[in-house]
């Protein structure tokens, strides 16, 4: 590297000099929002999110868990009944040989993305409101990873003979094969599962430690040997900290390049055959930012009624919901974009073939599920222009719902239009979906449901620690005043 | 243990603000301790520096992980799809470095995770279920809203009555002799 001769440097020394560049720099005042509203300290969070789980369980509690309990035995059923009479069970038939499981599989792996995302690429980019929901959010992500498991695992149809996918000798020596990218999807969605496991793991460790000193002071030997077995020994110490963070970093930036390859590679499984539709290099960029828009309006969706539940308005505040809708916006328009692009390329690529498949779909025997797509996926997410729609909290959550649908039957456009009307007119089908794939994919809401429910019933549903640091009196240098948070000066600028 | 055998083990001090916590364990680095930490709610920013910490070692399990895993997908697609049972698919070579990128791609993310969990608990020594500072009667403090700091007995400069007096000068909120 160069030597920086000593005029470069900006560490102005003396006052006047600070002064001077001061004047010419003539700095603007940048209202920093505060992540933690109401003046509360730093008692308050742990007091707050220790408490939801400490505190006896709501009657609510019990009903939504019975209620998705017994949802979740429809995947059960649903999976018992195909594996003890055949994958036949499924509407599937030719010509359309891939129906409800890949769309249920794209669906919920893109309702990961968005835990993921906020964990890591935000961490990285510094955007400190995603504390609150992170914690929530991997959970989310861990959850949807188990559901999405579920559809390519059985569809395989002899389950039993699953472990064929794996690296591993079967019976005839035959070993899996790499130029296939369902086997990279093997790869790409057992990563992800196992490194979201570890993130969220790591980031669970101080808190655990937390909830197990609590416990133990509460006199709740069993509870504090639970937390305590999980949390490692870990004692608060800076030496600890030091080492977490750099891990905590490092995770994030393994996470953020694995996030974008797993809907990058689940793509493949479409973009690498030769149908049209399907065969198109907009796929891996397209489903990235399709999978995004549909895991923020979960994490809204899950987060929106938890908040008004436990009465959580100082940690998830209206600018935190701003953050989503914005973000949510901003995918949406690029999905919107792919749309038209795909249209574009289709006519500008002048494959017959390939224009015909993007007509099809929009004027074809599938027009409901696209002008559904298109209703849910262009049009609902521009409402997040608007300041008043965002206030609101009622219908974002709608405008959520509205967002997941769309998801849903893009995925279903995409794998199921391509399928039923390829290249000879002669082999064009109709996919309707059996009662047995209606009852999986159903039951996989509650299976979701069950084990959100349990997370949010026995762990901190936030990160106290990396709460406690975003506040104005978690800064070292004297910004806030000790333990009592106080609200933000209008100067930005400062301090990191 | 019973209570005679139990032999000093530092001096910890508590502070309720964040400021005035960072100032003071300047000032222990400074006065030359060595073997001191700091116990605090979060991650203080800038802590390291003012205790004198290095950088973190994690990254080199994190890179040791990740070459691993790269190296173990290279192995494994070249050996099964190229050596012990090659099939030709398409006219495709038996094995290239491109076409199973991504499973060398996905491995090496994954041992560089592993590596990168492990290595915060190897350079933390963790698991760790017993420590002196447990025995605190306040530990539970420094996960909620109070910060600690502890010096060693096992540091070269350490004298009880001087060490103490000068913790004592630091503006902590409370002072007190650790047993273990």
């Amino acid at each position: 590297m160069a030597e920086i001769s000593p005029d470069m440097s900006f560490a102005a020394t003396d006052a006047a000099s600070r002064e001077q560049l001061l004047a010419k720099v003539k700095p603007v005042d940048v209202p920093r929002k505060e992540l933690v509203t109401g003046d509360k300290d730093f008692h308050w969070v742990t007091e707050k999110i220790c408490g939801i789980p400490e505190s006896k369980t709501p009657r609510w509690w019990w009903v939504c868990f019975c209620v998705a309990g017994c949802m979740a035995t429809f995947t059960l059923f649903g999976l018992v009944w195909l594996v003890s009479t055949g994958v036949g069970v499924w509407g599937l038939a030719n010509p359309i040989n891939w129906g409800w499981a890949i769309v249920n599989f794209v669906f919920w792996i893109g309702i990961g993305h968005a835990g993921t995302l906020i964990s890591a690429i935000l961490c990285l980019l510094r955007q400190k409101w995603r504390v609150s929901i992170n914690r929530a959010a991997e959970a989310m992500t861990i959850f949807a990873v188990v559901c999405a498991g579920i559809f390519p695992l059985f569809h395989v149809g002899r389950v039993w003979f699953a472990w064929w996918l794996f690296p591993l000798p079967n019976a005839n020596w035959i070993w899996p094969q790499f130029r296939s990218p369902l086997e990279w999807d093997v790869f790409a969605v057992s990563t992800y599962g196992t490194v979201s496991v570890l993130f969220w793991y790591m980031g669970l460790i101080p808190d655990l430690g937390t909830m197990r000193d609590r416990a133990f002071k509460a006199g709740k030997l069993i509870k504090a040997w639970a937390y305590g077995a999980f949390a490692m020994g870990w004692r608060q110490s800076n030496r600890h900290w030091s080492n977490y963070e750099m891990a905590y970093l490092l995770l994030a930036g393994l996470s953020t390049p694995l996030v974008l390859s797993v809907h990058t590679i689940v793509s493949f499984d479409f973009a690498a055959s030769q149908l049209p539709g399907w065969h198109t290099t907009i796929f891996p960029p397209y489903f990235v930012a399709g999978a995004i828009f549909s895991g923020f309006g979960m994490v809204l969706t899950l987060m929106l009624p938890l908040r008004a539940l436990f009465g959580l308005h100082n940690l998830i505040t209206q600018y935190h919901i701003d953050c989503m809708c914005k973000i949510i916006l901003a995918t949406g328009s690029m999905v919107g974009y792919a749309y038209m692009m795909e249209f574009f390329i289709a006519w500008y690529g002048a494959n017959p073939y390939e224009g015909f498949a993007f007509i099809n779909r929009a004027l074809g025997q599938y027009a409901w599920s696209y002008y559904i797509m298109v209703g849910c996926n262009v049009i609902t997410p521009h409402l997040f222009w608007f300041k008043k729609v965002r206030e609101n909290t009622a219908l974002v959550w709608i405008i959520c719902g509205f967002v997941n649908v769309g998801m849903w039957f893009e995925r279903f456009v995409i794998t199921v239009t391509s399928l039923a009307n390829d290249f000879l007119p002669s082999s064009w089908g109709y996919y309707s979906p059996t009662i047995i794939d209606i009852f999986t994919f159903f039951g996989t809401f509650g299976l979701f449901s069950v084990l959100f429910l349990l997370f949010i019933r026995f762990l901190p549903m936030m990160p106290m620690g990396e709460i406690k640091a975003v506040m104005k009196a978690g800064d070292a240098h004297g910004h806030g005043t000790g333990t009592q948070a106080v609200p933000h000066s209008t100067t930005g600028g400062g301090h990191h | 243990m019973s209570e005679h055998k139990r032999d000093t083990y530092g001096i910890l001090a508590e502070f309720t603000e964040t400021p005035a916590f960072y100032e003071a364990v300047g000032k222990v680095k400074d006065a030359g301790y060595k073997k001191f930490d700091c116990f605090t709610p979060f991650p203080v920013h800038g802590l390291d520096g003012q205790m004198g910490i290095g950088r973190s070692k994690v990254p080199i399990f994190t890179a040791i992980g990740g070459v691993t895993g790269f190296c173990t997908g290279m192995l494994i697609t070249w050996y099964m799809n190229g050596f012990n049972y090659p099939l030709i698919v398409g006219g495709k070579p038996f094995w290239s470095p491109i076409f199973p990128f991504p499973i060398m791609y996905e491995l090496t993310i994954l041992l560089a995770a592993f590596g990168t969990l492990f290595g915060m608990f190897a350079t933390n020594l963790l698991p760790r279920h017993n420590h002196p500072v447990f025995e605190y009667e306040d530990y539970i403090k420094c996960g909620d809203d109070t910060f600690f700091l502890v010096i060693e007995k096992a540091d070269p400069k350490f004298d009880l009555e001087q060490t103490l007096a000068f913790v004592e000068s630091l503006g902590s909120t409370k002072v007190e002799v650790l047993k273990a």
